[in-house]
């Protein structure tokens, strides 16, 4: 940190001095980018045409939203929601249940060296699945039917929360569980009263935000076969019923936002 | 923590009798709709397959491995398909993000009245229905292929990225605008100058953990059409070539682990 | 050249900030404006160039009556008012030169100022401004890389840089220790008195304000009950703005100040 003169300085222009220092870096990141979206965006064929004519029935779907139909296939409607809603209720239930030992496991300030080993893995497995993929894996083995949605919810619940968990769990203060300790207390009774108390209004909060993904994905779960409203989505999509279509989409909404307000209501409680 | 009085005796309970009538209720009912949600879901499955599960998942498992490495050559361009769907989406989405984000926010929307509600509706309904529900319209009306994948993509984003980068504009120092609208700034200015730098930390970060999420999510577009790697492994399994399969699996795998590393070290470099 | 004329503001929930202020502001003068908290302080100061609207009264900036201008002419007229803050209110990740040079951008295009392509007379005034801080060194800087003085002096010449006639100075020292509050409030006065500069500088430690200020203004409850010089601030008016408290103390320790001062 040299004192400039200021004579030296004045009359010279001032630039902003660049984000990326070493001016070869920054070009050749530029020109790489550039080069990058040139290929991505030639290497996409779009049928323009198919795109054009495509656009009208693009309009009418959205109109139909003005007129949704609720009424015509209210039987799958209602039967396609509540599989939906059973699945998530119950994966979120049980995944909700796992995730709190295999969090526990989890944490290296908690958990001895084998057992973090195991449960990182199967939180990093979980995690790296996507869970329609899970799902059809589950489908072939276990069949159709929401029995394969419920274990794939499940399973991704658990990757989810685990990790939050154990990161959370890793990351609290030490004091407070040290002196639970030091009193003497067991295993499990330091759990309780030094741990648990520290996370546990994050872990209701992010049960309630995993509660609200877990459903979104359940509608999608039965396009694969897994159950839920996914399937009659799709129906209604394949014969052009977009009125109905309109429909679940609304009801998927509405019960995304409720989900999201009640979670809202449920964090503030508990906070 | 109330102390109660016991006949006389001055106890201490954890909870008033109210509060533990009331927290058993609520044990009650929700063991109550776990057992009901399990029940309907046993109902749909048909066990037989379950019992059988085991066996199945053995033979998935020994047709699986070792994966058909040789079929990498052919998932080249599916690969380089699956880059760009994540990739232009997510670019498209932070583009039209950026706007519904400012006109969400209670500090920066121009009229908190009308416009605000109709941003938050947009992010609402656009975070809450998954990027395969959006590929499956949008492969109604435009057609299978890439380009309908980037839509589908760039739909989910907008709700998400703009959720987040309009929390984080009602968080910045206010102090800060304040000072530069002082000076005689225009009202874009005071954006260019007050609040841009404050939110471009979390841009950034929103941006790149975005992107490593849609990694995953084109992955699976394929499933329904929608082009990337999605398609092979579809056809894939539609003729049963599990070694093909897990191949795909495992490349799936590495394109995660690689999309997550790099989303890390952005980050970490951006703070 | 700057008057108040039955300034008001009056919030929604009934609470009375400040009542028919009348103030006269000759051109050149510096004053310090006293009072204890939810005095009005900073609310007047800020109904000046309208950061807080006013719901009553005029302001009159020599000819121009500033309650009733239109935003771009406001935008105008706030040129010849630099505001210095309590918390500095620098942006954090722009670097110091960026942020003095944000005290011409009424006067530059957004797209100049978005460019960074100011004119070099502005740039050269940047320069000269923080050589007489002495922060020259420090220009490319991020601002949050500086001490708290430091960062004040940056505020000072984002204010200066706009060629101002009047420098509105909001509790400049609240955040920053004894010696370098000191610093701070000579630098401000001396650069007043260099430029011919007008200022209301709010500040709630008595002392630095006799120290260093022709006039003083004791504001309470909303309404002026002082407006003399330093020297007539004697303990009954100190109680009379401030209401009860030992003074002698205050007051005794300018003439331990002033010798430590005299000292050094």
């Amino acid at each position: 940190m040299s004192h400039r003169e200021l004579d030296d300085m004045l009359g010279k222009g001032w630039r902003k001095p660049h984000f990326i220092k070493n001016p070869a870096l920054r070009w050749a990141l530029l020109a790489g980018f550039g080069a990058y979206l040139v290929a991505a965006v030639l290497t996409i064929d779009v049928d323009w045409a198919r795109v054009y004519a495509g656009l009208d029935r693009g309009w009418q779907f959205i109109l139909s939203f003005t007129r949704p139909d609720f009424v015509s296939r209210a039987s799958d409607i209602w039967a396609g929601l509540l599989e939906s809603i059973v699945m998530t209720v119950a994966a979120s239930v049980v995944g909700i249940l796992i995730s709190i030992p295999i969090g526990l496991g989890a944490a290296r300030n908690i958990a001895p060296l084998p057992v973090y080993v195991v449960c990182r893995g199967i939180v990093a497995v979980s995690r790296a699945l996507q869970e329609i993929i899970v799902a059809i894996l589950l489908v072939a083995i276990f069949g159709f039917g929401p029995l394969a949605g419920f274990l794939t919810l499940s399973f991704a619940t658990i990757g989810f929360l685990s990790k939050l968990l154990a990161e959370d769990i890793e990351a609290m203060d030490k004091v407070q569980a040290e002196a639970i300790r030091a009193s003497g207390a067991r295993w499990m009774q330091w759990i309780n009263y030094g741990v648990q108390p520290q996370v546990m209004p994050r872990l209701v909060g992010l049960s309630m935000y995993r509660i609200d993904i877990n459903f979104r994905e359940s509608a999608i779960l039965g396009l694969v076969g897994a159950g839920g409203i996914g399937a009659t989505l799709n129906t209604a999509f394949d014969r052009y019923e977009y009125d109905t279509a309109a429909a679940i989409l609304i009801l998927i909404i509405g019960i995304v936002m409720a989900l999201e307000y009640l979670s809202g209501i449920i964090r503030a409680r508990v906070q | 923590m109330p102390v109660l009085d016991k006949n006389g005796a001055q106890v201490w309970r954890r909870r008033t009798s109210r509060e533990s009538l009331v927290r058993w209720f609520g044990w009650l009912i929700g063991v109550a709709v776990f057992l009901v949600c399990w029940q309907r879901i046993s109902e749909a499955t048909t066990w037989f397959f379950v019992w059988d599960a085991p066996r199945i998942a053995g033979d998935i498992w020994t047709r699986a491995t070792p994966p058909r490495w040789e079929y990498i050559t052919q998932l080249g361009r599916p690969i380089w398909d699956t880059l760009n769907i994540a990739t232009l989406g997510t670019l498209i989405a932070l583009c039209l993000a950026v706007p519904v984000a400012f006109l969400a926010a209670r500090n920066t929307t121009p009229s908190a009245l009308f416009i605000r509600p109709i941003a938050l509706l947009i992010i609402v309904s656009t975070r809450s229905i998954n990027s395969l529900i959006w590929a499956l319209l949008l492969i109604a009306i435009i057609g299978p292929g890439v380009f309908a994948g980037v839509v589908a993509i760039a739909i989910r984003s907008i709700g998400f990225c703009a959720k987040l980068l309009y929390e984080a504009i009602e968080e910045i120092d206010h102090t800060q605008v304040e000072a530069i609208s002082a000076t005689g700034a225009s009202r874009w200015q005071v954006m260019a100058y007050g609040i841009v730098p404050q939110i471009l930390p979390a841009f950034a970060g929103i941006a790149v953990f975005r992107w490593d999420i849609n990694i995953r999510e084109s992955t699976v577009l394929g499933l329904v059409g929608a082009g990337g790697i999605g398609l092979q492994l579809s056809s894939s399994l539609n003729v049963l070539a599990w070694p093909q399969v897990s191949l795909i699996l495992v490349v799936i795998l590495v394109a995660v682990v690689i999309s997550e590393w790099v989303s890390a070290k952005v980050r970490g470099a951006i703070i | 050249m700057l008057r108040l004329n039955k300034l008001t503001k009056t919030y929604k929930t009934g609470d009375q900030a400040l009542k028919a202020i009348d103030l006269e502001v000759p051109s050149g003068q510096v004053l310090a404006l006293i009072g204890p908290s939810g005095a009005g302080k900073s609310t007047m100061i800020r109904c000046i160039n309208r950061l807080v609207e006013p719901t009553g009264g005029e302001v009159w900036l020599d000819d121009l009556e500033l309650t009733g201008l239109g935003s771009g002419a406001l935008r105008r007229a706030r040129r010849s008012m630099g505001m210095i803050f309590q918390e500095y209110a620098l942006v954090e990740r722009l670097t110091v030169m960026e942020n003095v040079l944000s005290g011409r951008l009424g006067y530059v295009g957004f797209w100049r100022s978005f460019l960074r392509r100011y004119p070099q007379s502005d740039v050269d005034e940047a320069f000269r401004l923080l050589d007489r801080v002495g922060l020259l060194h420090m220009a490319d800087k991020r601002a949050d890389e500086l001490s708290g003085g430091q960062r004040q002096r940056v505020g000072i010449c984002r204010a200066l840089i706009q060629n101002p006639k009047l420098l509105l100075v909001d509790e400049p020292t609240a955040s920053l220790d004894p010696k370098t509050s000191r610093q701070i409030m000579r630098l401000i006065t001396e650069l007043c008195r260099e430029r011919g500069l007008a200022a209301i500088i709010n500040i709630h430690d008595v002392a630095l304000a006799q120290m260093f200020v022709p006039r003083v203004v004791g504001l309470r409850f909303g309404e002026i009950v002082f407006d003399g010089q330093p020297t007539q601030l004697s303990p009954e008016m100190l109680t009379e703005i401030y209401g009860e408290e030992d003074w002698e103390a205050t007051i005794e320790a300018i003439e331990d100040e002033e010798e430590i001062e005299a000292a050094q």
